[in-house]
């Protein structure tokens, strides 16, 4: 039994490629996502939206409570580039530091989502039999629930509750991450259990029970990353319907108080001033629009970059 | 058919029964009570309150409580609105007509707009045509409904003056006249919410038929001499239709959503604006009845989708 197999002639000859190859898929994808010409402008614009919300209030020094009587309801003008709004307070200050609060309230809900469902799907996925019944039933049970009207529904019924165990920012904001990450989570449970499931009968799976790998380490190790394409997609895009839904509550007049001006809160504010100070509407609202654009093509590049069977054209 | 009919409709029982399930239990831990305004009234002794809670059953534990309204809400017997002072299935009866035309009539558009331009789209992959309608696509389901419905009262109310902004239900006018009014002021919520259903709607017919026109049996009907008309309309987009359909209905709570943020806008008396002031009222056995109206509206449309999945695709099999 000397004879060499012709398998291993073929592999000893090129070693050095190996050792690139963890990085390559990665090399990759951000390759691919970088030929999505309006992903890469969105993921631009989202970066420099990040920063400016970030970095902008300790640039821009303008209080967002100055109030100001007698420079109420103004157009964009030098001392306030974006206008004020009725009490004459500075808007492009109120809508950077708005912006802090919709974007975290996106990331959030958004990983809160996705963590409730890898959780689901990885569980009914591996698990099978009984559990896996019984958690894709519980999975269309949530489907069917109206969302913003139980939303509405609990942020209502639980808003005094968790303001007076955790303050009125913190109460809030973690009331309303958990609803919408609590009912966005169906979707990526379903796409787990899926890929769970096909997964799970691959070669390379076996390969490690062969060799006696436990089932959390298979879990781990093996099946989850590369069940994590399709739901890093459904996270992106869940961070764009997560601002959606937290900027139509405070538009509603049921999110956040109006001393933390949110997106949606300015616009709340703003919509019985529409005649005669469009300004104040047109750029909270605006803001939304780009940041939930952007997020959506972003979203639309990685499901082009992490889907290695898709054909992208020229 | 009859049996794979009666068996949906035995699945959407334990559905329901989740719903409220969920609901009620949402309901019994929240800290709210309906007599609170009571308590805080020096004018009303305490025993009345207590004789109040008794008569209304509100001190009985949360498993009793919950199978007397199910089995009410079951019955039709909904409640009595505390603020409103008028039963609750008639509000939500009053209400319930406007809600639907408008929602309707918004599906429909988003359809009429989403077929062509989807089949048009798929058609020729990459055109600009294409590109055109994919990227208006994009910027449409990406623009929330409550932004394009105050742009729509900047730009039609405010700046040209055309339409009407606040939609009303006590017109005076009669004949000929009653009914344009009535057009002319759901114009601008229909077409908020139709243009964003399109917009989401065009991506699905067009990945759909992108998906169908590749199959071999298109290339049959071409290679036979059929016309590129009739090809596509009569063979590709039927079948195309199959996927979108199921897909329409499973938006059904996303409509509603938009539904309640449209109806807020222009001050809709429908449904979902009931909803926003009964939840600022405090008027908890209405916001319930109509979560759960919704919730029920949600179970007939998917129950409905799945019985049109299995008449229009026969490989679908009646288990």
């Amino acid at each position: 039994m000397t004879t060499v197999t012709p398998t291993e002639q073929l592999v000893t000859p090129r070693p050095e490629k190996r050792t690139t190859s963890s990085a390559s898929v990665w090399d990759e994808a951000f390759r691919r996502f970088r030929r999505h010409r309006l992903a890469t402008l969105g993921a631009a614009v989202l970066f420099a939206m990040v920063v400016a919300v970030v970095a902008g209030p300790a640039i821009y020094r303008v209080p967002i409570d100055d109030i100001d009587f007698k420079a109420k309801l103004r157009g964009p003008s030098w001392a306030h580039p974006l206008g004020t709004d009725d009490l004459g307070q500075d808007l492009l200050a109120r809508i950077l530091y708005g912006g802090r609060i919709s974007l975290a309230v996106g990331v959030t809900a958004m990983l809160v989502a996705i963590t409730v469902g890898v959780a689901i799907g990885a569980a009914a996925g591996q698990l099978a039999g009984v559990v896996d019944h019984a958690l894709m039933r519980i999975t269309d049970l949530f489907l069917s629930l109206p969302q913003l009207p139980l939303l509405l529904l609990m942020v209502y019924l639980f808003r005094d509750l968790l303001r007076k165990a955790l303050g009125p920012e913190v109460g809030v904001f973690v009331l309303i991450v958990a609803v919408i990450g609590g009912l966005r989570w169906m979707p990526v449970a379903r796409l787990v259990r899926a890929q769970f499931l096909s997964l799970r009968e691959k070669e390379f799976v076996e390969a490690a029970r062969g060799l006696g790998a436990p089932p959390l380490r298979q879990v781990v190790r093996h099946i989850l990353p590369n069940a994590m394409g399709p739901v890093i997609v459904a996270g992106s895009l869940d961070v764009a319907a997560a601002i959606i839904a937290e900027s139509s509550l405070s538009f509603l007049g049921l999110g956040f108080p109006p001393d933390i001006p949110t997106w949606g809160r300015i616009l709340f504010d703003a919509k019985d001033n529409l005649d005669f100070a469009p300004h104040w509407a047109l750029f909270p609202g605006t803001a939304i629009f780009l940041t939930v654009l952007s997020i959506n093509y972003i979203g639309d590049g990685l499901r082009d970059a992490l889907d290695p069977r898709r054909i992208i054209p020229r | 058919m009859s049996k794979y009919f009666i068996r949906r409709l035995l699945i959407s029982v334990p559905v329901l029964l989740g719903i409220s399930l969920i609901l009620f239990t949402i309901l019994a831990l929240a800290p709210g009570d309906p007599f609170e305004e009571l308590a805080t009234n020096a004018n009303v002794p305490a025993e009345v309150r207590q004789n109040l809670r008794a008569k209304f059953g509100l001190d009985d534990p949360v498993p009793v409580r919950y199978a007397r309204w199910f089995t009410s809400m079951v019955r039709g017997d909904w409640g009595f609105s505390f603020v409103s002072r008028v039963d609750v299935e008639t509000l939500i009866l009053q209400r319930l007509p406007t809600t639907i035309i408008v929602l309707g009539t918004a599906q429909l558009l988003g359809i009429l707009v989403a077929l062509p331009i989807g089949t048009l789209s798929a058609m020729r992959p990459y055109s600009i045509f294409d590109q055109v309608a994919t990227t208006l696509a994009f910027v449409g389901f990406s623009l929330p409904t409550f932004f394009t419905g105050l742009l729509f009262i900047l730009f039609f109310s405010v700046y040209l003056d055309w339409l009407p902004f606040i939609y009303r239900a006590d017109i005076s006018a009669t004949g000929v006249q009653w009914y344009w009014h009535h057009v002319r002021q759901a114009i601008m919520p229909v077409a908020v919410l139709g243009l964003f259903q399109g917009a989401s709607l065009t991506r699905f017919v067009r990945s759909a038929v992108l998906d169908v026109i590749q199959l071999d049996y298109i290339t049959t009907a071409r290679a036979k001499g059929l016309s590129e008309k009739t090809t596509i309309v009569k063979h590709a987009v039927r079948n195309a239709l199959i996927p979108v359909l199921t897909l329409v209905a499973l938006q059904v709570p996303a409509i509603f959503t938009g539904a309640v943020i449209t109806e807020q806008i222009f001050r809709v008396p429908g449904v979902g604006s009931l909803l926003i002031s009964s939840i600022l009222a405090n008027d908890t056995p209405v916001i319930m009845a109509i979560t759960f109206v919704f919730s029920c509206l949600v179970v007939l449309f998917n129950l409905i989708a799945d019985l049109l999945y299995g008449w229009l695709d026969p490989r679908i099999s009646y288990r």
